[in-house]
């Protein structure tokens, strides 16, 4: 769902730079910036930048920005070697990524763009998954599994025919479920009704008692009275899932924060900072239009005081 | 010289040439619907035979899990929950269609008042007109929660079903149906009707024992035709019987079917090139051939029981 969604900002964004082209940028955008600004990462990140973007350029005519996708792992390999401006990650940068950065001395710097929550659902009339643990899932979904009745999820279960639904292999929700409850990006049964339209999983968990699906977390706030959330133990306890629980961090390992990262050398430059500025300006609206969690108060403060950090140096 | 007789029309050259150019120009858009077939095979058979370098043809036809567009650790090839995804769904759309389809036929050929016959024709040819998404609507949420989750006696019907997929495929291509097998009813001679009349045949048996005999090799290519378009129909099979590839013939079950794969498939995005994109035109040129099989049968049987009588 959230790639698709991006392939359309993309086309959404190409044909602004045509208009922008041809309008010969004097009357496009108000301010004097200009330049180039590249941005590569995680598709996960993808559609919160790229509608960034957008608005962005539309506002100022003169500066380019361009969003490619090679995955977390593959942003940062182009970031610490000097090519993006700011690499989006689904993820926090590990130790090996910082050391490659420095020794090309490139310092990364953490900026959290929203918040990713995944919600489990099941029938509103399903009255025994009150809360699952997150083996009970990976017995679920893992390549290979045989479990087709509730039964076999928890022997406390009721002998209930047990029918999946979840994201098709093209999006990041698939993505991200998969390595976090399979342990593996892409790791999955295959034998499940898999789609790239979320309503899809809503119509289909909906109208089967025995069905047990999952999507990101605003598909289960908008559609509450269809299908019902499930808690997740992910070791810590039944948490269930919502805008405060994923915000708060505790909601694992379904919620987690989603970043970029740019560098002081770019930071520094004009357009470059006032396109993080701009995200920061605009990120309810952004994290919202883009299907995310918004970001608290505390975290825009912190990203914040980061930007302001390097105005300084 | 303007008036005699032996010589040719001052204008002949002209009106030669006038001939020429349309005889032409219809020629070449006559010429227009074998071009775009073979184009279409040409265009299908590329990357099926690029898929065929990376996937073994055996697996392909011999293996019972479909699962193309997963990982390369995950993906399985086998097209045969495909194949029996769409026998089930023709299968049941066939079982609609052809009994009312030539019931409503030989009612409206044999028997109707013209008056009635005037209200239902309209009425078949309005059936045909609905877009095929709203009969996938139709069939997600009135047929399978209304009438196949409440009433199929075994197992446990989910959200999507073949049953109800292949119910409302099989109302889809019921008005084709109906009325090319009246078409053809209507076209027997009738002299031959009114002969068997004045010997004292009642109306079922003017239908049974001459109508159907004398119309049988158009009544064939109506089902043939039929089963082709039900094995095409992507949209209500793409609403309505799931996305799960299952090996099953049991009806309660969500299916997909060759072509709401392709549908399926096409939705997401698979970068041109890649196997996925491949696996869309592999199944594409196997659901080509099957339906070009189809209709050399229904050629054949045509040809076979047509009956002549001038």
């Amino acid at each position: 769902m959230r790639k698709q969604r991006w392939v359309t900002f993309v086309v959404a964004l190409t044909a602004l730079a045509i208009v922008a082209a041809a309008c010969g940028g004097d009357d496009g955008g108000a301010s004097d910036l200009s330049g180039t600004i590249k941005i590569d990462g995680s598709s996960t990140v993808t559609p919160l930048v790229a509608l960034a973007a957008e608005d962005f350029q539309a506002e100022n005519s003169g500066v380019k920005v361009t969003v490619g996708t090679s995955g977390t792992g593959g942003g940062f390999e182009k970031f610490c070697n000097g090519e993006t401006d700011f690499s989006m990650a689904s993820r926090p940068i590990k130790d090996v990524e910082v050391a490659a950065c420095q020794a090309k001395s490139i310092e990364p710097l953490e900026l959290i763009v929203a918040n990713d929550g995944l919600s489990v659902v099941v029938n509103p009339q399903n009255t025994w998954a009150k809360c699952l643990t997150v083996e009970q899932l990976k017995k679920i979904w893992e390549p290979g599994s045989k479990v087709t009745n509730w039964n076999q999820v928890d022997p406390s279960f009721p002998n209930q025919e047990l029918t999946l639904f979840g994201a098709g292999s093209d999006s990041g929700t698939f993505d991200y479920f998969t390595d976090e409850i399979n342990g593996e990006e892409g790791a999955t049964r295959t034998d499940y009704n898999p789609s790239e339209d979320d309503n899809v999983t809503v119509t289909g968990v909906a109208g089967d008692l025995g069905a047990l699906g999952y999507f990101g977390l605003s598909y289960l706030l908008e559609n509450a009275t269809k299908i019902r959330g499930v808690e997740i133990d992910g070791g810590g306890g039944c948490v269930a899932a919502g805008t405060d629980t994923v915000q708060a961090g505790t909601y694992k390992p379904l919620g987690r924060p989603l970043f970029i990262y740019t560098k002081t050398d770019a930071a520094k430059r004009p357009e470059v900072k006032a396109f993080a500025q701009y995200y920061f300006d605009n990120q309810n609206a952004i994290t919202e239009e883009a299907l995310f969690v918004p970001l608290t108060d505390e975290q825009v403060a912190e990203a914040q005081a980061e930007l302001d950090k390097i105005a300084a140096v | 010289m303007v008036g005699d007789p032996l010589l040719p029309s001052p204008h002949l050259r002209r009106r030669r040439r006038v001939e020429r150019v349309v005889r032409r120009g219809l020629a070449l858009t006559a010429s227009i619907s074998v071009v775009v077939t073979v184009a279409i095979a040409l265009s299908l058979l590329r990357p099926a035979i690029d898929f065929f370098r990376e996937i073994p043809i055996g697996e392909f036809f011999t293996g019972t899990e479909w699962s193309p567009l997963f990982s390369p650790s995950q993906r399985q090839f086998g097209v045969w929950p495909l194949l029996t995804g769409t026998l089930l769904v023709m299968g049941i759309a066939i079982l609609v269609a052809v009994p009312f389809g030539l019931g409503a036929a030989v009612y409206l050929s044999q028997y109707a008042s013209p008056r009635v016959r005037g209200i239902i024709k309209p009425v078949l040819e309005i059936l045909a007109g609905i877009p095929t998404v709203v009969l996938g609507f139709f069939a997600l949420y009135f047929v399978n929660p209304e009438i196949v989750q409440r009433f199929w006696p075994v197992g446990r019907v989910g959200t999507f079903s073949a049953l109800a997929a292949g119910l409302v495929i099989g109302i889809a291509i019921l008005p084709t149906m109906a009325s090319l097998a009246e078409d053809a009813m209507t076209a027997v001679p009738v002299s031959l009707r009114d002969g068997a009349i004045a010997l004292g045949a009642t109306r079922r048996e003017v239908s049974t024992k001459v109508i159907f005999p004398a119309a049988l090799s158009g009544i064939v290519a109506a089902i043939v035709l039929a089963l082709s378009r039900a094995i095409g129909e992507t949209t209500i099979a793409l609403m309505a019987a799931g996305s799960n590839p299952r090996f099953t013939a049991d009806p309660g079950q969500g299916v997909q079917t060759m072509a709401s794969f392709i549908g399926f498939a096409g939705i997401g995005d698979q970068p041109t090139g890649s196997t996925g994109y491949k696996t869309i035109f592999a199944v594409g040129t196997l659901l080509f051939l099957i339906t070009f099989f189809l209709n050399m049968l229904s050629v054949r049987i045509v040809r076979r029981f047509r009956e002549a009588y001038e």
